[in-house]
Formats: structure tokens, C-alpha cells, sequence
């Protein structure tokens, strides 16, 4: 997985074509900088797959597999949202009830009691609700000038008083429409499944070999042709496993499509257009970018609607995954899991730095591990701390790889 | 020089709540002109120059550009005009590379609009070339990376390569060290030889008598003497800063 997206580390200001072995150790050194990229996170990744796979052996079947990818998905919705924020250096507390609020109105919408709303209206409702949510929060932060900490800790507050409105005296509201639960309970055909693998791979080759092409055309620097080829492969391998292994159980779940696709879709966005940049130059330095003349309110305001709708479409498939919404919903783990995730995936708190990959990785490594100590049978109470743990692991290794980083001089 | 001049401004005025920051001043830069702004802490001085780019407008007064009278609203005005300002503290943003802060806000996009990173990369290295900036390795390394001189050399690089008319220079050689503060200042010179207006604050004016064509002096707000650099001495600067005259004693209007 580490192959998608990859940036490649800086290259040299002679146009040379570099050899492997050059880049390798220019890579080495980028890692010895403090530059780890994704580095630690797949490390994690295996780690946990190797502990749990020890302590018993059912964590590293295609069964349990198919389970990971269907219990990740809401919360890498979620966390790809809430990195739209962490990149600005502002923070949304309010996700985990803002997906509440989603799933609670696809539910409310689509519930069978004579006058029901089409599907597609109800989920468009209901991500337009997200949108105008966000734009609220980012009208208080911008134009107001509380801070995000505050507005949306208030929103916390208030959206869990919605959804409890919104839930009534019923308590428990089961999902009865095929579509919604569809989305976390049905999964793609086999041969389906194999073309678009076929289809992402070739999208990706195309665009490296794109990009390959036109460097090389205009004199500028470029990764050696092995490593362009190295990396197409890779991802080739890491998604072909992924089918296979998921083509060996149920297959793949849609809401796993899903997530391919919005994270394919926001990264083209970060690192393509010139909202991302803007992002990017907002978080980093918010007085360089207005004097650029980018209109700074209007780019935060964008990025909390984007967080929101992006909550609200992982609430619904939250919901779809318990076939069902109550009081409870939005509290607890979809509060502070896309969190959790974005940071553990190497997106800075202070603004800046940050990817749609790491908010993916890092949900995987926080359902890894509760879906591990599930299977050993263990206590919510010692999933809490356990993921604790690793929460400051992660950040103690990104303070430490920032001082390397600082040391030097690329903090 | 009989051209019209680049800026003209005349009489402007600028108040930040009860603190007069500029009082009806006048103030001209020419084509190829490097004009030195100079004045005591709290003169003026910055902000003259943010007014100049959009960044606060001014309350009252006439400004002229290549002698037509214009309105700056904003910094894309200043900037559609071709007056680029490198600030003090840069405003260079350190978690993007060299490229992403030279085309920051005017990002080139292709026909699908998507960012256009190799026309970008390669133009950015041309600008850097023209400038004759060789210390910049590579335009792919994040500003954080750089030195203040590198920076700064970025900075103006950003500053002159959307074809600008006005250039302003916001202490460029503040923090820099002797060899480093020689580049920026050849580099200044350079941009009043390709035909650029250039206004250059510095406290330092040593500098300044080494660059500059013409010194206007500021003093609480209000300009207080222009001169030409081959008829005055730093003697004479210096008196205009601590004590030159006044039209208008701060704080005394209400009383007259």
C-alpha cells in the first residue's frame, strides 16, 4: 500500500538520471533526516499482523480480513474528513456526532412508515445537512474568530443533543433499506473485483509514466525508470493481494470501494489543484498564504464543510454496518478514532503536513488492533488503553523523527 | 528621467484607531529607480508598504500608477498592477518546496485545471538562473531547509518573476550575515538595472548609500525629506530621522 501516492523525495537540481543505487541512498538518508514518510506506519502495520497473528491464529485469515476492510471503513471516512482540519492546524471535535446525525437521518429518512423519502434523496439530504453543518462551524471560526477547539467542542455537545432529539423515545432505529446496508453488507463479484484492479493500476502506471515522460521532456530531474517501474509493481502486488485474499472470503465490501475511491479522489485534490495547495500553504503559514492573495476564510470554511459531509458519509456507512442506529450513536470510537488514525498516520496537529494515505493507514492500524484483542476476547476497557499506547507511540516517533528533522535543518 | 513615475502617491493617510500611522504623505519611485525608505522604529515605514500592496487601505489620499489613478483593495491589485513585496519575515511558507512558494496564489493549472508542476519547476529555475541565484540546490526541497540568504533570494525571486514594475524590499538584509547581505544587495542593484522600481527599507544605511538612487525619509508618519543619494551624506539622513520637521505634532491637533 505504501506505494500509492508516494511522493518522491526530493530530487537533485542537476536534470540527472539517477541511478537505483543512488536513489536508494538518497532515500536512506532522507530517512535518517527524519523524513519516514509512511515508513513507520507500515512497520506498525506488520508488527500488529505479526503479535496478533501469534496470539491466535484466526487474526490473519481472509475472513478476518474481509472484517478489517468493513470495520475500517466508516472510521477512514471519517479520519480522511478530520485531516482536511488537522492540515489547516485547526482541529473538529465534533465528527463523532456529526456522523451520528448523518446515520440517525439516512435512518429517520428511509424508515418504512408510509412516507419514506427515495434513497437518493434521503442520502443526499442527509450529506447536505453535513455540508451545511460544516459551513456553519467554519462561518463561527472564520468570521467570528472563536476558535475551532471551542466551536466544535460545543458542536460535540449540540450534535449529540440532535441526534438524541432526533432518536426520540424510540431508542433504537433498525435500517430497513437495502441500499444503506448494503453498503458495508454486500460485497463485489469476484471478476468485478479483478477488473477494477486491472483499471487502478493501469490509472496509476499512466499517470507515472505521464509524469515520467513530460519531466524528462522539459530537463527536469526524475526518479530512475526502475524505481517508477518498482512502484507501479508494488502497487500492482499490494492491490492484487488485497482482492485476492478478500476474493477467497466474502470479497470485497463495497464501503471498502468506497474508501479506495475518496481517497483517490482527495489526494488527486491535495496534491493536484490549487485548493490543496492552498490547504497545504494555509496550514503552514496562514499570513504567507493571505498575502498570496488566497482567500484564507474561504479555503478553512471549505475544508470544515468537507470535513463534515465527510463525517456524515461515515456515519451512514457506520450505520449500515450495525444495520441499525440508537442513543448512542456517534459517541464514542467515531469520536476519537479519525483522530487518533489521521495523527497515528503522521498528519501534524500544527498544520501542514499530513496525507489522505495516512488517515487510511492509520485507521487500519487502530481497527487492526481492536479487531486483535476482540479475537483474544479482551475487554473494551483493555482496548482503550492499548490504543492509547499506541497513540503516543506514534506520536512520540513523529517528535523524534521531527527532531531528526530539525537537526537537520528540515524541520 | 521625464517618464511618468511608476508610483505616485499623494497626500495618503492612515489610521489605526486612534494611532495616526501615516499622515498625508507624498511620496514618487521611478522606473529603474531604487528608492531607499527610511525612518525610525514606529515611522511609518511598514505601514506605507502594506498599503502599497493591499494588505490595509489607505483612509484618505491619491495613488497613481504609471500615472493613472487606481484603487488597491486587495493584494491580488497590488499584484495584477505588478507591485510585488518581499516582506521581512518572507512570508515564504516553510512546509512547502522553493517552487510551491515562488507560485503560491498563482498556481499555473493545465486545461483541466490541474497544477501544472513542470512548467512551474522549469520556470522557477529559470527565474532563479536569471537572478543569478546558484546558492539554491534544489527547487524541490522545502523552504524549512533553507538559509536566510537562500531564503531571501527565493523571496525576491517569487517577487520578480510575474514580469513586476514595483518591487518593494522590506529590510532584506536584516538577518543576514556579511556575505550573504552583499548577494542580496547585488541582487537589488540588479533589479534597478533591468529597469524595475525598487523600494528598499532598511535601518541599515550603510546599505542604503551603497544601493540606493533617492532616500525619502519618514519621521512619526509623516515624510519629512527626500533627497538624491549624490547630494546628501548620512549625516544629513540621520538628523531627517531624529529630528527632522513636522507638519503636524502628534497628539497636539485637538489642542490647535
Amino acid at each position: 500500500m505504501s506505494a500509492v501516492a508516494e511522493q518522491p523525495p526530493p530530487a537533485p537540481a542537476a536534470p540527472s538520471r539517477d541511478t537505483v543505487g543512488a536513489y536508494a541512498r538518497r532515500w536512506w538518508i532522507d530517512v535518517k533526516a527524519g523524513e519516514l514518510g509512511s515508513l513507520p506506519i507500515v512497520v506498525g502495520l506488520i508488527v500488529i499482523a505479526i503479535v496478533f497473528q501469534i496470539q491466535n491464529d484466526r487474526f490473519l485469515t481472509a475472513g478476518n480480513f474481509v472484517n478489517l476492510i468493513v470495520q475500517t471503513a466508516p472510521y477512514a471516512v471519517i479520519a480522511m474528513g478530520v485531516t482536511f482540519a488537522l492540515l489547516l492546524g485547526e482541529i473538529d471535535l465534533s465528527i463523532g456526532f456529526v456522523s451520528g446525525v448523518g446515520g440517525v437521518l439516512v435512518a429517520l429518512l428511509l424508515n418504512p412508515d408510509g412516507n419514506e423519502l427515495p434513497t437518493a434523496v434521503a442520502i443526499a439530504l442527509a450529506l447536505g445537512c453535513g455540508l451545511g453543518i460544516g459551513l456553519l462551524h467554519g462561518l463561527i471560526i472564520t468570521k467570528v474568530g472563536v476558535p475551532s477547539f471551542v466551536v466544535t467542542l460545543a458542536g460535540l455537545l449540540a450534535w449529540n443533543g440532535v441526534v438524541l432529539l432526533l432518536i426520540g423515545s424510540r431508542g433504537t432505529v433498525i435500517l430497513q433499506n437495502d441500499f444503506v446496508i448494503g453498503l458495508a453488507n454486500d460485497f463485489m463479484g469476484e471478476g468485478v473485483a479483478w477488473v477494477m484492479w486491472a483499471v487502478c493500476v493501469a490509472l496509476f502506471a499512466a499517470v507515472q509514466l505521464v509524469r515520467y515522460r513530460s519531466r524528462t521532456k522539459a530537463g527536469l530531474a526524475t526518479d530512475p525508470m526502475a524505481i517508477v517501474a518498482l512502484r507501479i509493481g508494488a502497487l500492482a502486488v499490494a492491490l492484487g493481494l488485497v482482492v485476492l485474499i478478500a476474493n477467497e472470503d466474502r470479497g470485497i465490501p463495497y464501503s471498502g470501494i468506497l474508501v479506495g475511491a475518496l481517497l483517490i479522489g482527495w489526494t488527486y485534490v491535495l496534491n493536484r489543484t490549487r485548493f490543496g495547495r492552498h490547504v497545504y500553504a494555509v496550514g503552514g503559514n496562514a499570513e504567507a498564504a493571505r498575502r498570496a492573495g488566497i482567500n484564507v476564510d474561504r479555503v478553512k470554511i471549505a475544508c470544515f464543510m468537507i470535513v463534515s459531509v465527510m463525517a456524515v458519509l461515515g456515519g451512514i456507512i457506520l450505520a449500515s454496518r450495525l444495520r441499525s442506529v440508537d442513543t448512542n450513536t456517534g459517541g464514542g470510537q467515531a469520536l476519537l478514532y479519525p483522530i487518533a488514525a489521521a495523527v497515528i498516520g503522521g498528519t501534524s496537529l500544527f498544520g501542514g503536513r499530513g496525507t489522505m494515505k495516512a488517515a487510511l493507514l492509520g485507521a487500519l492500524v487502530m481497527i487492526g488492533i481492536d479487531n486483535g484483542l476482540g479475537l483474544l476476547g479482551l475487554s473494551s476497557g483493555t482496548k482503550f488503553v492499548v490504543t492509547g499506547g499506541v497513540l503516543l507511540l506514534a506520536v512520540t516517533v513523529d517528535s523524534i523523527s521531527r527532531r531528526g528533522r530539525a537537526h537537520a535543518g528540515r524541520a | 528621467m521625464t517618464d511618468t513615475p511608476v508610483l505616485e502617491l499623494h497626500g495618503v493617510s492612515k489610521s489605526f484607531g486612534a494611532v495616526q500611522a501615516l499622515f498625508e504623505v507624498d511620496f514618487t519611485v521611478d522606473r529603474g529607480e531604487v528608492m531607499a525608505l527610511v525612518g525610525d522604529n514606529g515611522a511609518g515605514k511598514s505601514t506605507l508598504i502594506k498599503c502599497i500592496a493591499g494588505i490595509h487601505p489607505f483612509d484618505s489620499g491619491d495613488i497613481r500608477f504609471e500615472g493613472q489613478p487606481v484603487n488597491i483593495h486587495g493584494p491580488k491589485d497590488s499584484a495584477r498592477l505588478g507591485i510585488e513585496v518581499v516582506y521581512q519575515d518572507l512570508a515564504l511558507a516553510d512546509n512547502l518546496d522553493v517552487v510551491e512558494n515562488m507560485y503560491l496564489g498563482r498556481e499555473l493549472v493545465d486545461g483541466i485545471r490541474r497544477l501544472d508542476e513542470t512548467t512551474m519547476e522549469a520556470k522557477a529555475k529559470e527565474t532563479l538562473a536569471g537572478l543569478s541565484v546558484t546558492t539554491v540546490s534544489s527547487v524541490r526541497q522545502t523552504v524549512a531547509g533553507l538559509s536566510g540568504g537562500q531564503r531571501q533570494s527565493v523571496a525576491v525571486a517569487k517577487a520578480v518573476m510575474w514580469n513586476s514594475k514595483l518591487v518593494i524590499l522590506d529590510e532584506p538584509t536584516a538577518a543576514l550575515g556579511v556575505a550573504q547581505t552583499r548577494q542580496v544587495l547585488e541582487l537589488v542593484k540588479r533589479l534597478g538595472e533591468q529597469g524595475l522600481a525598487v523600494i528598499l527599507i532598511s535601518h541599515n544605511l550603510h546599505d542604503v548609500f551603497e544601493v540606493a538612487d533617492s532616500i525619502t525619509v519618514l519621521r512619526l508618519g509623516q515624510n519629512v525629506a527626500e533627497y538624491k543619494r549624490t547630494e546628501t551624506n548620512q549625516q544629513q539622513v540621520v538628523e531627517a530621522i531624529t529630528a527632522g520637521k513636522l507638519s503636524k505634532v502628534p497628539g497636539q491637533e485637538a489642542v490647535a
